[in-house]
C-alpha cells in the first residue's frame, strides 16, 4: 500500500460537483501525474464540507490549507505551487468578510469555529466509496459492539439516555421509537430509513448519504438488532441519483465484507438493505405516506392511531427514522450516551444540522450543538446579511416552520424553544431574510410550495390552502382588504385544527407567524397599498421627477413597453397604466430622477 | 477482501486500514503531536529536503512515532538549507539547519524521543516565534 | 371484550375498546355530521378515509380537533362535539368544500337527494367567505354512467366501492393536492377503462359528481312518436323500492302501483321483466342439467361449475377480469335481453309488426343493463333488441314529471301475454334468488318429482359467500352464491386454482342482487333498506300462486308455438350469447 505524504480532498458533493468538482479531481490527478508525485499524493473525493457558498472545495492534508472556490484550471498551480514547492496558493483561501484577511485554515473561519460535526463527521473526510476508509473511521465498530456485547434492551437504553430526538422534525425521543417497535410481537419487521428529504432548501439527508453512506446503514442494522427486524428499507426521492449511486456502492461493499447479510460478524443477526425510490412528494415525508408509497398505494396519510410500530410496512412493525438520526446512531454507542447528552440543552440533546440559506453571506450546510442561539448561527457561522443588509427575519423548519425577528435571536435553539415561539425545528431548513424581503410574499412562497405538495386527502389542506394562497395573492397585489385579514386568520387557524396530516397542521403557519410579527405589513399592504419592503410590484410605482429630469430620454428608449413619453430635454412622464415594473428605466437614469414610490 | 467474520475481524481490519485516514485524523489535531516543517523552497530542494522529509517521515514511521511532518515555503535561512523546524508538542518551535541524514537520524532519536536538544540549531527571530505560538 | 368509559357532550357513555367516537355519540342519540363516513353494515363496505373533516369534535387535552369517524374511544375521555370550536371548523371546512363546486343545484340530477346539500342546509351555510378558482374536469359520459367531477368532494366513497368492495379498481385518486380527483387511470373515460358499470359507485356518492345517464326523455319521445309501439318491462327489484322515491317504507310492495303508473305515462304494453326471468330458468336450467349429466358422466370437456349469466355487471367483470375462463359461465342471456329477444320476434309476429316499429324499454334497478342493452351482440341489423333501459330513479322521475299522485293510484295488472310471472322469477331480484329460482325447476325436471319444500332458507341472506347442498334425490348439488364483486373473484379464483366444489354458482356484482342495485333509490348508508327490500321480494314470491318457472303457462305456450324445446335451436338462435376478452381491450 502506498503512503501517501499528502491527501488532497476535493468536495464531491452535489453542490460542488455541479460547479465542476470532478473536472478538478480530473485535472489535480493529471497535474499530479506529470509532475511525478502521484506516489506522494492521494486525491480523494469525499462528502460535502458543508460550506457551499464558497464552493468547490479543496481540502490538503496534512497542512489543513483550505481552498475555496477552486477552478479546474487551478488544479497546475495547487499541484506546483503547494504539493511540489509547499507555498500556499493566496489566492484560493477564503477572505474573512468582515477583516478582509486571508484565512488558510478551516478551523479559524467563523463559519467553522462554532460547529460540533456528529452527524456530518464523516462528510468532507473519507471517501465515501470506499468501506475501508469507513472502516478506518471505527465504520462499524458499534454495530459489533451491540451485536457482540449488548443485549438489543442495552443498545435501547443507550439511545434513550443519550436524549437523541427525531431529527427529521417530529423530535420524538428516538429511543422511545425502537422501544415501541421491539415490543410489538410479529413474525417480520422493517427499518425504513425516510431519505424523502423534501423541505425547500434544506439537503443535510442529502449531504450525510452521499458523504457517509454507511453511518446510516450501520444504524438500520443496529436498528433491526434491536428491533428484530431483518430488511432494512431506504426511501429515496429518484432526485438524488448521487446519493442513489453512493447507497449502492456503499450496500454492494458491506454485503461483500460480509456486514450486511446473513450472520453478520458470526453473531447469527441477519439484516439486508433494500432502497425504495419516492417521486419526490412532499407528503411522503410523513411516514404513513411514506410507507403507502412503498406499497406502490398513492402517496397519502392515514389517521395515527395505528403508528407505523404497530402497524407500518405491509402491517407489520415498522421503525421509521430519517437520515440524520441515524447518523448520530453508531456515535452514540462509541462515545457513550453521556458523551452525547453532555452535547445540547435540557431537553435537547446532541448537535442539529441546518441548511442555512438566504440573505447570508456563508450559504452551507453547518451542524450546531443544540442551544447554540440564531444570531450566532446567522451572524457567526453564516457571516451576517449579505451586501450589509439589515437582519429582518428567519424561517425554520421549512414551509411549516415559523418565521422569527430580531427577538427571537437568543434564543437557544432547541425543539422545544422553536415551538415555544411559533415555529419548529422541522428538519432544518433556515432561511434567512433580509429588509427587502416582504413578509406577506414570504408567506405566499411558502403557500405556493404547501399548495403544490398537499395530497389532496383531507378537505382543509387541499382547498383551505389553496384558498389561503388566493388571499395572499390578493394582498400582495393591493387588493386585500381588512376583511380578508381576519378571514386569513380564521381559515389559518382552522386548517391547522382540521388538517389530517403534519402538513396541514402546521402548513399556515408561516402566514400565523408573519401576521404574528409583522402585522403592520399586512395592514399596510391592505389599508394604504404599500408594500413597505418594496418587494410587490403591484404596490409601487416608478416615477419621474419633474425637477430633476433632464430629458435625455435614455428611459423611454429602454423601456420594453414604450410606457415613457416626453420630448427631448423635456421631463419625461410614466404612464402607470402601461408600466410593467421593470425597473429598467430606473437602473439606467443618469440623473437618480426616477424613484419608487 | 475477506469477509468480517466477527468484532475482533473487524477491529484488526481497522487497525491495519488506520493509515488511510491516520494522515487526515493527525491534521486535525496537530497540537498533540510532534510537528515536523520542511522548508521546500527552491534553495531547500536543492539541497536535499525533499530526501530528508521523505528520511523524517518513514524513520519516524518505522519507529512508531505520530508525527505530522509538511512541507513548507521557504524560511528564509537559504544559507543553512535543508531547514526543517520541529515543534514537541507543548515546546515552542526549534528550527534545525543543514539538516542531513546523520542529523535528521539525531533530531529524532535525541531530540524528539527524548528531548535532548542538538547541535544545529538556527536562533529564531522573536516574529516567528511569537506567529508559530499563535498557531 | 374491554369496555371504556367517556363522556361525550357531558354524558356518560360507556362503549367497547375500540369503538369509533361516531360510533360512541350515536349510542346515546349524538349524531356528529359527516360527508365521507360511510359504513354498511353486514357487507364489507366501510369507508372512513377521515377526509372531509366535518366530523371533527374537541377532544379534551387534545392539541387539535379528532375526526370522530376515525378517532377511537379511550378511557376518560371528554368529548365536546358542537363547542363554538368545532362549530366554527366544521362551518369553515364546509364553507371550503363548497367553494370548489359548482352552484348549479337547481337543475343538478342529485338534487334534493345529495349529501352535500343538505350538510350545507343543516349548517345553515348562507355566505362563503373563501372564494377562489374552482376545478375543471372534462366530463365523461359512458353508456351508463356519467362523471362530473367538479361535484366530487373526494369522499372517496366510489373508490372503497370500486376497489375494496368491488375489486374492480377503476377509480382511484389521482393528481395532487387541489386538482386531486377520483378517476379512471391516465384519467381515461371510464367506456375505455375496465369498468363494469356496476353503479356501485354512484349508489354511495354523496353528490352529483357519479350519476346515471337518463334516458328517460328519449323514452318519452318514443311514447309520443306514433309510428312506435312502446313496450315496457320492469325488473323484479323496482316493485321493492320504487316506493321509497315517493317517500314510502322501505320494503313496501308497489307492483300494481306501478303497473298503473306506467300505463298512465303512455306505455303501449306494460310487461313484467318476470316473465323474461322465468324464460331464463327454463334455459340455464336446462344447461346446468345438460352440464352436469355430461360431467357426472365423465365428460372432460364440460366444466362445472356453471356460472349464472343474468347480471350485466358480473358479466362484464369477467370479461375483463377472468378472460381465461370464458366458457364457464351459462350462455343464457339476462332476463332483459331474453325480454328483448322475444318482444321483438314473437311478440312483434303478434302485433304484426316490423322490429323496427317497436321500442322496447325496461325498467331496471340497474346501470349495467343500460351498457348491456347497447352491446352490438344484442343488435339485429343495428336495431337492439332493447332499445333503452332506465333504472328505478328514472321512473320515479317520470312519475313526477307527469305530475301523478303515485301513492293514490289503483292497483292496476300487468299486459299479456309477457306480463305472466311466476314467484320463481320475483326473486331474481335479491343475492340467491336466481339459484333458488333454478333448483325449483331443475330439481323437478331432474327428478320428476314434485317439491315439497319450495323455500331454501339454505340459500338466502345477506353474507357475502353463502353455499349449501341440495338434495336431488340422491344426487348432491353442491351451490355457492356471492353478491358483490369481490366475493365473486375469491369464488372465481378457488375455480381457476382448480380448488371450487361447486356445481353451480350464482352470482350478482351487488351487494344484496338487485335490490342494491346501482339504479335503485339511494340507501344514504342504510343497509336496512336493502333489508326490507329483500323481504319484500320474498313476500312477493309467497303471494304468488305459481312458484316454479316451468309452471308458467304462457313460457309453456311460447316454447309449444314458438321456440320448441329448451335449449333447442331456436332458443340457442335467440336466447343465448358468448363472451369477449376485453382484458386486450383496456390493455395499455
Amino acid at each position: 500500500m502506498a503512503k501517501y505524504k499528502n491527501h488532497v480532498l476535493v468536495c464531491g458533493g452535489t453542490g460542488c460537483r455541479a460547479s465542476q468538482g470532478e473536472e478538478i479531481v480530473q485535472n489535480l490527478n493529471q497535474v499530479i501525474e506529470e509532475n511525478g508525485i502521484e506516489n506522494d499524493v492521494q486525491v480523494v473525493r469525499t462528502g460535502c464540507f458543508g460550506f457551499c457558498e464558497k464552493g468547490p472545495v479543496v481540502k490538503m492534508v496534512p497542512d489543513n490549507t483550505f481552498y475555496v472556490q477552486v477552478k479546474p484550471e487551478d488544479a497546475t498551480e495547487i499541484v506546483k505551487e503547494h504539493l511540489v514547492k509547499g507555498r500556499q496558493v493566496e489566492r484560493l483561501l477564503f477572505t474573512d468578510p468582515e477583516t478582509k484577511e486571508r484565512i488558510s485554515e478551516s478551523k479559524d473561519m467563523g463559519f467553522y469555529k462554532k460547529q460540533i460535526r456528529i452527524a456530518l463527521r464523516n462528510c468532507g473526510f473519507i471517501n465515501p466509496e470506499n468501506i475501508d476508509e469507513y472502516i478506518a473511521r471505527e465504520g462499524y465498530a458499534a454495530l459489533g459492539k451491540a451485536l457482540t456485547e449488548m443485549k438489543p434492551e442495552e443498545v435501547i437504553k443507550e439511545i434513550l439516555d443519550s436524549g437523541l430526538r427525531g431529527r427529521g422534525g417530529g423530535g420524538f425521543p428516538t429511543g422511545l421509537k425502537w422501544e415501541l417497535t421491539r415490543k410489538v410481537e410479529a413474525d417480520q419487521k422493517y427499518v425504513v430509513c425516510n431519505a424523502d428529504e423534501g423541505d425547500p432548501g434544506a439537503f443535510m439527508d442529502r449531504s450525510i448519504l452521499e458523504g457517509d453512506p454507511h453511518a446510516v446503514l450501520e444504524a438500520m442494522a443496529i436498528n433491526g438488532y434491536c428491533t428484530g427486524a431483518s430488511i432494512g428499507l431506504i426511501y429515496i426521492r429518484a432526485e438524488y441519483p448521487l446519493a442513489i449511486e453512493r447507497l449502492k456502492i456503499a450496500i454492494e461493499q458491506a454485503r461483500e465484507y460480509g456486514l450486511l447479510g446473513k450472520d453478520i460478524m458470526g453473531t447469527g443477526f441477519d439484516f439486508d438493505v433494500e432502497m425504495r425510490y419516492g417521486a419526490g412528494a412532499f407528503v411522503c415525508g410523513e411516514e404513513t405516506s411514506l410507507i403507502h408509497s412503498m406499497e406502490g398505494l398513492r402517496g397519502e396519510p392515514t389517521v395515527k392511531p395505528p403508528f407505523p410500530s404497530e402497524s407500518g410496512y405491509k402491517g407489520k412493525p415498522t421503525n421509521v427514522n430519517n437520515v440524520e438520526t441515524y447518523a448520530n446512531i453508531p456515535v452514540i454507542l462509541l462515545e457513550g450516551a453521556k458523551w452525547f447528552s453532555s452535547i445540547g440543552t435540557e431537553k435537547s440533546k446532541g448537535t442539529k444540522v441546518f441548511a442555512l440559506a438566504g440573505k447570508v453571506n456563508n450559504v452551507g450546510l453547518i451542524e450546531v450543538p443544540m442551544g447554540t442561539t440564531l444570531r450566532e448561527v446567522i451572524f457567526d457561522i453564516g457571516g451576517g446579511i449579505k451586501d450589509g443588509k439589515g437582519f429582518k427575519a428567519v424561517q425554520t423548519g421549512g414551509p411549516s416552520g415559523g418565521c422569527l425577528t430580531e427577538k427571537h435571536l437568543d434564543i437557544p435553539i432547541d425543539y422545544d424553544n422553536l415551538l415555544a415561539c411559533g415555529s419548529m425545528m422541522g428538519s432544518g431548513g433556515m432561511i434567512v431574510m433580509d429588509e427587502d424581503d416582504c413578509m406577506v410574499s414570504m408567506a405566499k412562497f411558502y403557500l405556493d410550495f404547501t399548495v403544490e405538495e398537499s395530497c389532496g386527502k383531507c378537505a382543509p389542506c387541499r382547498i383551505g390552502n389553496k384558498r389561503l394562497y388566493e388571499m395572499l395573492d390578493k394582498i400582495t397585489e393591493g387588493k386585500g382588504t381588512e376583511e380578508d385579514l381576519g378571514h386569513l386568520r380564521n381559515l389559518s387557524n382552522v386548517i391547522k385544527d382540521t388538517s389530517l396530516c403534519g402538513l396541514g397542521q402546521t402548513s399556515p403557519n408561516p402566514v400565523l407567524s408573519t401576521m404574528e410579527n409583522f402585522w403592520d405589513e399586512y395592514v399596510a399592504h391592505v389599508k394604504e397599498d404599500k408594500c413597505p419592503a418594496g418587494q410587490c410590484k403591484s404596490l409601487m410605482q416608478y416615477v419621474i421627477s419633474e425637477e430633476t429630469c433632464v430629458g435625455c430620454t435614455l428611459c423611454s428608449r429602454v423601456c420594453p413597453v414604450d410606457a415613457i413619453t416626453g420630448d427631448k430635454k423635456a421631463p419625461h412622464i410614466i404612464n402607470q397604466e402601461t408600466c410593467i415594473k421593470c425597473g429598467a428605466c430606473y437602473d439606467k437614469c443618469k440623473f437618480a430622477a426616477i424613484s419608487i414610490q | 477482501m475477506s469477509k468480517v467474520k466477527s468484532l475482533a475481524d473487524l477491529r484488526k481490519m481497522k487497525d491495519e486500514l488506520q493509515s488511510k485516514v491516520h494522515l487526515r485524523e493527525q491534521s486535525d489535531n496537530p497540537e498533540k503531536l510532534v510537528q515536523v516543517k520542511v522548508s521546500m523552497a527552491t534553495c531547500g530542494i536543492a539541497s536535499g529536503a525533499k530526501e530528508i522529509m521523505n528520511y523524517m517521515i518513514d524513520e519516524m514511521d518505522n519507529q512508531a512515532i505520530e508525527a505530522l511532518v509538511t512541507q513548507t515555503g521557504c524560511m528564509g535561512f537559504c544559507h543553512a538549507e535543508p531547514t526543517i523546524e520541529v515543534t514537541l508538542p507543548n515546546n515552542a518551535p526549534i528550527v534545525y539547519g543543514h539538516v542531513d541524514q546523520k542529523r535528521a537520524e539525531e533530531i529524532i532519536n535525541k531530540y524528539i524521543i527524548r528531548g535532548e536538544l542538538v547541535d544545529g540549531i538556527i536562533p529564531v527571530n522573536y516574529e516567528t516565534v511569537k506567529e508559530n505560538k499563535n498557531d | 371484550m374491554e369496555i371504556v368509559q367517556l363522556t361525550i357532550d357531558n354524558k356518560k357513555v360507556v362503549v367497547e375498546k375500540g369503538t369509533t367516537i361516531l360510533e360512541a355519540a350515536k349510542t346515546i342519540g349524538v349524531d356528529i355530521p359527516t360527508l365521507c363516513h360511510m359504513k354498511l353494515h353486514d357487507t364489507n363496505f366501510e369507508n372512513k378515509p377521515g377526509g372531509c373533516r366535518v366530523c371533527v369534535v374537541e377532544v379534551e387535552g387534545r392539541r387539535n380537533l379528532a375526526p370522530a369517524c376515525k378517532s377511537e374511544c379511550d378511557e376518560g375521555m371528554n368529548i365536546n362535539t358542537h363547542s363554538v370550536r368545532v362549530v366554527n371548523a366544521r362551518r369553515t371546512v364546509m364553507e371550503l368544500i363548497l367553494s370548489d363546486h359548482p352552484f348549479d343545484c337547481l337543475v343538478c340530477a342529485k338534487s334534493g337527494d345529495c349529501e352535500l346539500q343538505s350538510m350545507a342546509q343543516n349548517l345553515g351555510i348562507r355566505e362563503i367567505r373563501y372564494q377562489g378558482e374552482k376545478n375543471k374536469y372534462k366530463s365523461d359520459e359512458s353508456p351508463a354512467i356519467i362523471r362530473e367531477m367538479e361535484k366530487c368532494i373526494m369522499c372517496r366513497r366510489c373508490e372503497t366501492s370500486c376497489n375494496k368492495v368491488q375489486t374492480v379498481g377503476t377509480l382511484s385518486a389521482i393528481n395532487r393536492g387541489f386538482e386531486s380527483v377520483v378517476a379512471p387511470a391516465f384519467e381515461m373515460d371510464l367506456d375505455h377503462s375496465n369498468c363494469t358499470f356496476c353503479g356501485q359507485c354512484v349508489a354511495v356518492c354523496p353528490t352529483g359528481a357519479l350519476t346515471e345517464r337518463d334516458s328517460s326523455s328519449k323514452v318519452m319521445d318514443a311514447i309520443v312518436d306514433p309510428t312506435k309501439t312502446v313496450i315496457v318491462n320492469t325488473a323484479p327489484a323496482v316493485r321493492a323500492a320504487l316506493g321509497e322515491e315517493f317517500g314510502m317504507e322501505a320494503g313496501t310492495l308497489v307492483t300494481g302501483k306501478m303497473v298503473s303508473a306506467l300505463r298512465k305515462l303512455g306505455f303501449d304494453h306494460v310487461f313484467d321483466t318476470d316473465f323474461a326471468a322465468d324464460l331464463t330458468i327454463m334455459e340455464e336450467g336446462t344447461e346446468l342439467l345438460g352440464r352436469l349429466g355430461k360431467h357426472l358422466a365423465g365428460d372432460k370437456d364440460v366444466k362445472l361449475p356453471i356460472l349464472t349469466s343474468c347480471c350485466p355487471g358480473w358479466v362484464n367483470f369477467f370479461e375483463h377480469q377472468f378472460p381465461d375462463m370464458l366458457d364457464i359461465p351459462s350462455t343464457a342471456k339476462s332476463p332483459q335481453q331474453m325480454f328483448g329477444a322475444i318482444a321483438k320476434t314473437y311478440f312483434a309476429d303478434q302485433l304484426e309488426k316490423k322490429r323496427e316499429e317497436i321500442v322496447v324499454v325496461s325498467v331496471m334497478p340497474c346501470l349495467a343493463k343500460k351498457y348491456e342493452c347497447s352491446r352490438d351482440e344484442f343488435k339485429v341489423d343495428g336495431d337492439p333488441d332493447v332499445n333503452l333501459s332506465i333504472s328505478t330513479r328514472e321512473l320515479a322521475q317520470m312519475i313526477r314529471n307527469a305530475n301523478l299522485n303515485f301513492e293514490a293510484l289503483e292497483d292496476d295488472d300487468f299486459d299479456q301475454p309477457m306480463g305472466e310471472s311466476t314467484g320463481a322469477a320475483v326473486i331474481f331480484g335479491t343475492t340467491g334468488g336466481v339459484i333458488e329460482a333454478a333448483v325449483r325447476t331443475a330439481y323437478e325436471v331432474h327428478t320428476k318429482k314434485s317439491l315439497e319444500r319450495l323455500d331454501f332458507e339454505e340459500l338466502r341472506g345477506m353474507e357475502g359467500i353463502r353455499s349449501a347442498t341440495i338434495d336431488f334425490d340422491g344426487l348432491p348439488v353442491n351451490i355457492g352464491i356471492a353478491h358483490g364483486l369481490g366475493n365473486a373473484r375469491k369464488l372465481l379464483e378457488d375455480i381457476r386454482a382448480g380448488k371450487s366444489e361447486f356445481h353451480a354458482i350464482e352470482i350478482m356484482a351487488c351487494p344484496g342482487g338487485c335490490i342494491g342495485g346501482g339504479g335503485q333509490p339511494y340507501h344514504h348508508g342504510d343497509v336496512e333498506v336493502l333489508k326490507k327490500r329483500q323481504s319484500a321480494i320474498y313476500q312477493e314470491d309467497k303471494g304468488k300462486v305459481l312458484r316454479k318457472s316451468h309452471e308458467n303457462p304462457f313460457i309453456q305456450k311460447l316454447y309449444k308455438e314458438f321456440l320448441g324445446e329448451p335449449c333447442g335451436e331456436k332458443s340457442h338462435e335467440l336466447l343465448h350469447t358468448h363472451y369477449y376478452d376485453k382484458k386486450k381491450k383496456t390493455e395499455i
